[in-house]
């Protein structure tokens, strides 16, 4: 069957989420993106939603099941509040998900209750690396197997929280295949920058570059233990989330869009009222919708097995990356020259809506 | 409620039955009926009619679901397999899928706006022995989307009690095999909109079934078309022409209010998304037919690379899958909507907006790919080019459709966004 409605306790979910994000990060972005800061006690707060423990079953420390399409309305309703808030509330998950996803049983105990229990501690992913030609299938970081041990070495870039992380994933390129490897703080070789990257958005969100000199992780570090695990599915599931994110962000530029147009007065008439802006503003509803709809379907293939899942998470993806430049580059025009001042939000979701081509990796659902 | 992307299985098997029947009955028709722009194919009209009432049917019409006493309730997805039959025989030939016989508009009009008596008169002839049309008359030379601009006057003659309607419709989508009394085809009507009072504007506004043979009504031409043209695009004149008083939908009589207009945009809500998935069928056959020639020309799409490592072909390839399914998601949405009786006015327009770009966009980017074999009247493609440029026309423009989608997203009315 066809249905198109969240149950009641997605439902729930989303509602309490969406409160979140806007009374609470949305309130705080202006200024924890002018400032590159973003208040402990806001996080903490997003992190009480309790997103990651209600898809971490019991055994490991959680209340709840997975679910790619529970995941995707989250992320959406978070990032519709603000993106480099959603982002840092999630960072967690980069490290908890792939490993509830294929983890080996080990790592599932060992690491699951550890990043859920109690307050958000920084756990991390590292898989971009500062190329312009980067591919997540085909990483110039290296892993090799060497007396045992895991030896990895190159950079990461784009690393949300490494500073201060417990332990990350980092994803290498193992005989042409991408796989993660736990990594923990301290561990020799691994060097984390000590300026944050400096990004055209999300720069409320702290992230840093990594270098992998010589990184030596044991065998039952990489993940889903000694056999590795499916990479694909990782990757959809990062794809996905980061197309609800550019779902999100484009939904707040084209609501702010819409009250600006029916406040905003010209020739006598409300600019909402001009169809040169009604259309650009149905245009935008409608390329929000049918993108929306295409990371529903990929999400809840990923949710029931479905073998087209992993394609249509990258259909999804790069269709929702395109959307958010579209819609989000309208929500300035349409604001004109007040579009381009700091003072609207409308030029911060312009930024961060170019980054969803490229930031797959900073969120999974 | 739950969301799920599902196909029901009672769809998943009527789209494999259509497949067959597009494939063998459509396509291989396809260019002759093409190039002999007003030749009937009855053999596939036969065929259509004779497989409709088998079924049950009769007619491309959602059928009224009544739950049988004891079972579990079921679902609901009339519309959605509506939606999916059109699409697919649209992939066979969009001209031929226009003239599927049926009730078509036609009878879409009387099932929206008529009562329940009307609905039982005058559409159980499509389920009768010859295949039977039935059309859709609003349009006029002076009235295109601006419905409220239609000049056909329909006069209550108190003696006989009988309507008497004058006036001249265009663009009328199978007129000349509902009205004319073909041999081979059943007796059909059309439903011609006109005004009961025009200083009422719009809540003046009625539509009326004119039976075929009517006196004073004619056929004054058949357009030649860009497209579609296995589909007969008639115009109709009505002089005198006298209807029985029981043939107007909804009531007789104008009050303050708008449900005459309110009966033709009720129609609209539920064949726009109708209209969109005829058009998505069409974009459908293009791209396969692309992703065919370029495998046998040894051409692989590498779905999964970042954007940058694409070539343009493969780009253009990904981005048509893109606008293709995600336009098929709207329409899916919309038709659910209907079959949930949630008001879909929005969502209807949508996936019409969405469907006439894409539709468009797709068709013209394959014929570009292709090259000098895009251009050529060997293969099909430019046929679905020059079909598919009607999806962003009929059944509201693009732009009327932008509008509607704009008035609900704003909270407008007509007055407020015109």
């Amino acid at each position: 069957m066809y249905s198109f409605e969240p149950n009641e306790e997605q439902q729930m979910l989303v509602d309490a989420v969406g409160k979140y994000a806007v009374n609470d990060l949305r309130a705080a972005a202006h200024e924890a993106e002018e400032s590159r800061e973003l208040p402990k006690k806001l996080i903490s707060k997003g992190w009480e939603l309790g997103l990651l423990q209600a898809s971490t079953p019991e055994a490991y420390g959680g209340f709840g099941e997975r679910s790619a399409v529970t995941g995707a309305l989250a992320v959406e309703e978070m990032a519709f509040g603000d993106l480099a808030g959603a982002l840092a509330v999630m960072t967690p998950s980069l490290f908890a998900t792939p490993i509830l996803l294929a983890g080996s049983e080990e790592q599932k105990q060992e690491y699951l209750p550890k990043v859920i229990e109690g307050e958000w501690h920084p756990y991390t992913a590292a898989l971009i690396e500062y190329a312009f030609d980067f591919d997540a299938n085909d990483l110039r970081t290296t892993a090799k197997l060497s007396g045992g041990d895991y030896v990895l070495n190159g950079e990461k870039a784009f690393v949300p929280f490494a500073k201060d992380a417990e332990a990350m994933i980092v994803y290498a390129n193992l005989d042409g295949q991408t796989q993660g490897f736990i990594v923990s703080k301290n561990t020799a070789g691994l060097t984390i920058s000590d300026e944050r990257e400096k990004l055209m958005g999300i720069n409320a969100l702290p992230t840093y570059r990594v270098k992998l000199n010589d990184v030596t992780v044991p065998v039952a570090n990489r993940l889903g233990g000694a056999s590795g695990h499916n990479f694909e599915l990782i990757l959809a599931s990062m794809r996905i989330a980061s197309a609800s994110a550019a779902v999100g962000v484009s939904k707040a530029s084209l609501e702010y869009s819409i009250n600006y147009a029916k406040e905003r007065e010209a020739f006598g008439v409300k600019i909402a009222q001009k169809q040169a802006i009604a259309f650009m503003l149905a245009e935008m509803a409608t390329e929000i919708e049918a993108i929306r709809l295409l990371v529903w379907e990929a999400a809840w293939m990923l949710d029931n097995g479905k073998e087209e899942a992993v394609n249509q998470a990258y259909l999804a993806a790069t269709g929702a990356a395109d959307m958010a430049m579209m819609v989000t580059d309208r929500g300035v025009q349409i604001l004109g020259g007040h579009g381009y001042i700091r003072e609207h939000p409308v030029e911060m979701y312009m930024r961060n809506g170019r980054g969803f081509a490229m930031l797959t990796g900073l969120a999974i659902v | 409620m739950t969301i799920e992307f599902e196909t029901p299985k009672p769809i998943a098997q009527i789209q494999f039955v259509l497949k067959t029947v597009a494939e063998n009955m459509m396509r291989s028709q396809s260019r002759e009926f093409d190039e002999n722009e007003h030749a009937i194919p009855y053999g596939y009209i036969e065929f259509m009619h004779t497989a409709m009432r088998s079924t049950g049917g009769g007619s491309l019409t959602p059928r009224d679901e009544k739950p049988r006493e004891g079972a579990e309730k079921r679902q609901p997805i009339g519309y959605q397999t509506l939606a999916a039959q059109i699409e697919m025989l649209a992939w066979g030939d969009v001209g031929f899928y226009l003239i599927t016989p049926g009730g078509g508009l036609g009878a879409a009009a009387v099932q929206a706006a008529g009562s329940p008596e009307q609905r039982a008169k005058f559409l159980a002839r499509f389920a009768g022995e010859k295949p039977t049309f039935a059309a859709m008359c609003m349009t006029e030379a002076g009235a295109g989307s601006d419905t409220s601009a239609i000049r056909t006057r329909a006069v209550l003659d108190e003696t006989t009690k009988e309507w008497v309607i004058n006036g001249e419709k265009i663009f009328v989508t199978a007129g000349d095999k509902s009205f004319t009394e073909y041999e081979q085809f059943g007796k059909g009507f059309i439903v011609v909109w006109a005004s009961i009072d025009p200083t009422a504007g719009r809540s003046g506004m009625r539509a009326f079934v004119v039976e075929s043979g009517t006196k004073g009504v004619s056929i004054v031409k058949l357009e030649h078309k860009l497209g579609i043209r296995a589909s007969d695009t008639a115009v109709i004149s009505l002089v005198d022409a006298r209807v029985p008083y029981e043939n107007v939908l909804g009531s007789p009589t104008v009050e303050k209010t708008t449900t005459g207009f309110k009966g033709a945009m009720a129609t609209f809500d539920a064949t726009r998304p109708l209209v969109a998935a005829s058009g998505l069928g069409v974009a459908r056959a293009a791209l396969e037919f692309l992703k065919e020639k370029l495998t046998e020309n040894g051409v692989t799409i590498r779905y999964g690379l970042p954007r940058n490592k694409l070539t343009s072909i493969e780009r253009d390839v990904i981005d048509m899958e893109i606008q293709l399914r995600s336009a098929w998601l709207l329409v899916i949405k919309a038709v659910w909507m209907a079959d949930n009786k949630k008001s879909n006015a929005m969502e209807s327009s949508m996936s019409k907006v969405r469907a006439g770009d894409v539709t468009t966009k797709i068709t013209q980017k394959a014929v570009e790919i292709m090259g000098p074999l895009g251009y050529s009247r060997e293969f099909l493609l430019e046929k679905w080019f020059r079909d598919a440029k009607i999806t962003d026309i009929y059944e509201g423009t693009g732009q009327i459709n932008r509008l509607v989608v704009a008035r609900q997203i704003l909270g407008y009315s007509g007055k407020e966004l015109r």
